[in-house]
């Protein structure tokens, strides 16, 4: 029983780590009605450059703090970059210009800052800790509480600033809110910049528990069922869907993966996700689309 | 009754109206003459083995996905996935049925992608666009850890890989580069020939009804899950024998790693290139993808003399992909079979413009 309890709590935490890369997506789609698959390298691009900075020996908060302004500018080039010009466009382009824009984030991430593996201290130990009889990883417990922490300021961020309600605005209804008059260019880059930054969280994260390397960027695709058992539309639902997929991928791995010769982790958070699909089409927080013809 | 056929005596008695003139496509004609004359008396080996073969093996697979993507509007990029199903399902004719022939035994791997990609498809009932795209990636990586963890699929070789035990057809050895050529080659006109007499038949208007607006296909009374099964089915079909060919005929020996999601990536973005919903643009995509790598290292080598290191000339290259996929969907949406044919009207009116 308490192995158990060991393998969920250890998987339930692992998939907070999902949650932090799906509420990427999850901003930038709502706002922006785009599938950003440019996440991971954006969060690649994040962890290397608060490296790079921290190598050049800058202190921690200095390195966090010009790291989010080059996210921030990012933001800013790939808006008017790529967003612009295919405003209007349909959402499989935007998607395939995402899949240009990771290239083009990757190969520079990778050309200014080298490809081999950086070692990234938090400062966090990552040592055993004792919940009763169970036993949890202490660097898990501060992945999750950061991810809170995250939900918690973006939640504030939406709810109570005027930026946050014009975010909600487009995300309700772009034509609409264009006609009140909110910039959507802007909105698009503040977008962008704030899922830069989420990306950077996780980067750190994700970077101080495997390293700082190209496999990073490769994280996206452990979010993607994440976003499609939560609905693409809904932060809670990433939290939900990280949660489920963590669990049961750790579940499964010790209970399933053994009897069919193991590694089954790649592709069984997918199956899960078709199966959730399959009972709900949008998700379990996603927004149904109604057709109309 | 009888005065509404009175009142209509012309009907029956005229010609049909000829909707669409067709005429003897000579352009084609002279690239087929091309490839399956010239080409093989003056291509070295070089040429044959390292442009040709890939190319018209990743149209091939361009083609697969095109019918289902373009198409059908069914987005997906578990396209190497199907690959593998072909590559492998071949490999296992060969080897344990004695005496199949080579044709044979290309279709039938097709035909078992094809019941795997009928499989992956009875979601698309429900689930559609984003979703269904990530439910693909299910697809990728499921059949990639099968292919690797059941040692069957590989005959037990500890290194995990396949070849051709036999590549022959009525007795001749196609091991050459040469016959490599002409037995890709014969493949791919058959089955584009097959694809584009699909697409104009009643099936192919159906796919393209549901890919502009399935509900409204629905209303019209198209069997809106059938056809989209039948999409799933049929593209995994071009897909299997594609993989088959790049296995066999351009790899020499392959695994599972060699169909991992950056091959279908890589057949995504050569539909995207080269023209959604269109036959030809697999072709002059699959050149574009095949061909810049090739370009962008003989121009790095050219410029730099060699100075640069391969790690930083490899990660310009993804740049300049990246920045020209972009720029491909900003200014051609239709890819570049749409830049192509804007061309030739304009040369068609040259120097006048309307």
């Amino acid at each position: 029983m308490t192995f158990f309890l060991e393998t969920l709590l250890g998987g339930l935490l692992a998939g907070t780590m999902y949650s932090l890369v799906a509420i990427g997506f999850v901003l930038i789609y709502k706002a922006s009605g785009v599938f950003n698959f440019a996440q991971g390298a954006m969060l690649l691009f994040a962890a290397l450059t608060f490296v790079s900075l921290q190598e050049q020996g800058l202190p921690f908060a200095l390195a966090l703090l010009l790291t989010v302004v080059v996210m921030a500018i990012g933001a800013i080039v790939i808006e008017r970059t790529v967003l612009r010009p295919l405003v209007n466009r349909s959402q499989i382009t935007l998607f395939m210009a995402t899949l240009g824009l990771s290239f083009v984030i990757e190969g520079l991430a990778q050309g200014l800052m080298g490809a081999q593996v950086r070692a990234l201290d938090l400062g966090i130990d990552d040592v055993p800790v004792f919940l009763g009889e169970v036993m949890v990883s202490q660097f898990d417990l501060v992945a999750a509480a950061t991810a809170a922490l995250l939900v918690a300021v973006l939640a504030l961020l939406f709810n109570s600033t005027r930026i946050g309600v014009s975010l909600r605005a487009v995300a309700d209804d772009t034509r609409a809110a264009l006609s009140i008059g909110i910039n959507l260019n802007r909105i698009w880059q503040i977008v962008w910049a704030v899922a830069g930054i989420v990306g950077l969280v996780a980067g750190l994260l994700w970077g101080a528990r495997q390293g700082v390397q190209f496999s990073l960027s490769l994280v996206v695709l452990k979010a993607l069922p994440v976003l499609i058992i939560g609905g693409f539309t809904s932060i809670g639902g990433a939290i939900v869907g990280g949660l489920i997929v963590g669990a049961a991928e750790n579940l499964a791995e010790v209970y399933i993966g053994a009897h069919i010769g193991g590694g089954i982790t790649p592709w069984f958070a997918y199956v899960l996700a078709l199966v959730f699909l399959y009972i709900r089409p949008a998700g379990l927080f996603g927004e149904r689309a109604i057709e109309r013809v | 009754m009888t005065t509404l056929s009175h009142s209509l005596p012309a009907a029956h008695d005229s010609a049909p109206v000829e909707l669409l003139r067709r005429r003897l496509p000579w352009g084609l004609l002279a690239l087929l003459a091309v490839a399956f004359g010239l080409v093989p008396w003056l291509g070295n080996d070089y040429w044959l083995n390292a442009i040709l073969i890939p190319f018209l093996v990743l149209s091939l697979a361009g083609l697969g996905l095109n019918l289902l993507t373009g198409y059908t509007g069914q987005t997906s990029v578990g396209a190497a996935g199907f690959m593998a199903v072909g590559a492998f399902a071949t490999y296992g004719l060969l080897l344990r049925v004695p005496g199949l022939p080579l044709p044979l035994a290309l279709v039938g791997g097709g035909l078992i992608a094809a019941g795997v990609g009928f499989l992956f498809g009875i979601p698309s009932n429900r689930i559609k666009g984003f979703y269904l795209m990530v439910t693909t990636l299910a697809a990728q990586f499921f059949l990639e850890w099968v292919f690797t963890k059941f040692p069957w699929f590989y005959n037990y070789a500890s290194s995990g890989t396949i070849s051709a035990p036999r590549l022959e057809l009525l007795g001749h050895d196609l091991h050459s580069p040469l016959g490599r050529y002409l037995l890709v080659l014969g493949s791919v006109v058959l089955l584009t020939w097959v694809a584009v007499n699909l697409v104009r038949s009643q099936i192919g208007r159906n796919w393209m009804a549901i890919r502009d607006m399935d509900t409204a296909a629905a209303v019209i009374g198209i069997p809106v899950d059938r056809y989209k099964r039948l999409a799933f089915a049929v593209s995994s079909f071009y897909l299997g024998v594609a993989g088959a060919l790049w296995a066999f005929a351009y790899l020499g020996t392959a695994s599972a790693g060699s169909f991992d999601i950056n091959r279908s990536f890589q057949i995504l973005f050569i539909i995207i290139i080269g023209g959604m919903g269109s036959i030809a643009g697999n072709f002059v995509g699959a050149a574009f993808i095949s061909l810049l790598p090739l370009l962008l290292n003989q121009a790095g080598q050219w410029l730099l003399g060699g100075n640069v290191d391969a790690g930083q000339l490899q990660n310009l290259q993804k740049i300049i992909f990246g920045v020209l996929i972009i720029w491909f969907l900003v200014k051609e949406p239709e890819g570049l079979i749409r830049l192509l044919s804007n061309l030739r009207e304009r040369l068609a009116i040259w120097p006048l413009r309307f």
